[in-house]
């Protein structure tokens, strides 16, 4: 997944979990990143259609930035479904995390053949948690 | 959240090599059950040059994989079932056939150009980092430098008998 795509993500993320606009200070401490750096992705964002930003309110996804928000969101949730479920890791938030860069979405696709993902995914993530609502803590599905 | 493509730790390489190995699970499944799903008669239709097309991706694979499974064992990595995970491969391969040998050349083809991908990025990822691996690194480029050139040479196979079928 790139940069972009992970930053797509997480404005998505914020806004669920704010209610409205995602701060440059939610999304720097989601990213890891100063928030300068945040500054200078949503403008390049801003040039694409895919966000629009206001001062002092925050960043909103346009509905195509929304459209790749949830495809990275989905990606991401094949990521940590395959750990959980297929490799059997117990820190699979982490490792998705860690790992959601390296991977493209047409090797998440092949690793989605082997697993069983809701057809709801992914309106079925919780972004407070970091995981799928129908994984448990054990990371096995339901 | 690791912005960046770059692998930075002993433990995120070792996950990604299994991913690897778990990539040519599936185009091996794949490829032999799509040979198993023929029935005799359609055997018998089966272009002698698709069918060698399954053998050797399925081969292939397997050899793959257990270059894949070598740089693992040398790192300090966790183990993972890989026999459960090929039998969670084919049981959900065995309900899902192509309908055609076009579809089965398609579907074999996104399995070589998938696979190309993930080396590729994987390569790239392993060369932007600066980590010390407990693996020799230039082992682990090596392998997966002679691996990703058979991934291409395998799109090519592909892409020539589709283009030869048109």
């Amino acid at each position: 997944m790139n940069t972009a795509d992970q930053y797509l993500k997480a404005i998505y993320l914020a806004q669920m979990m704010e209610d409205g606009p995602a701060s440059t200070g939610t999304l720097a401490d989601m990213l890891d990143v100063s928030p300068a750096s945040v500054n200078e992705m949503i403008g390049k964002l801003e040039d694409r259609g895919l966000a629009d930003h206001e001062k002092y309110k925050g960043v909103e996804l346009t509905d195509e930035g929304i459209g790749r928000a949830r495809d990275a969101l989905q990606t991401y949730c094949i990521i940590e479904r395959f750990l959980a479920n297929v490799l059997e890791v117990e820190s699979y938030r982490e490792e998705a995390r860690a790992l959601e860069s390296v991977i493209d979405d047409t090797v998440a696709e092949r690793l989605d053949t082997i697993i069983d993902r809701r057809s709801e995914c992914p309106d079925c993530f919780d972004p407070e948690a970091d995981r799928c609502e129908c994984l448990t803590a054990e990371g096995k599905a339901d | 959240m690791s912005l960046g493509q770059r692998v930075s730790t002993d433990r995120q390489l070792a996950r990604l090599l299994q991913i690897g190995v778990v990539l040519e699970e599936v185009v091996e499944a794949r490829a032999y059950s799509h040979l198993e799903s023929l029935s005799p008669d359609e055997r018998a239709e089966l272009d002698e040059e698709i069918a060698e097309l399954l053998d050797h991706a399925a081969e292939e694979s397997a050899e793959h994989r257990a270059r894949l499974e070598s740089l693992v064992d040398e790192m300090d990595a966790e183990t993972v079932g890989y026999d459960e995970i090929e039998l969670l491969v084919r049981e959900h391969y065995a309900s899902n056939q192509p309908d055609d040998f076009d579809g089965l050349l398609y579907d074999q083809l996104c399995n070589e150009e998938t696979a190309y991908k993930f080396y590729d990025d994987l390569i790239e990822a392993i060369e932007a980092s600066d980590a010390d691996y407990t693996v020799d690194e230039e082992l682990v480029l090596d392998t997966l430098y002679a691996i990703r050139e058979e991934e291409k040479e395998g799109v090519e196979e592909v892409t020539a008998i589709m283009e030869d079928r048109e």
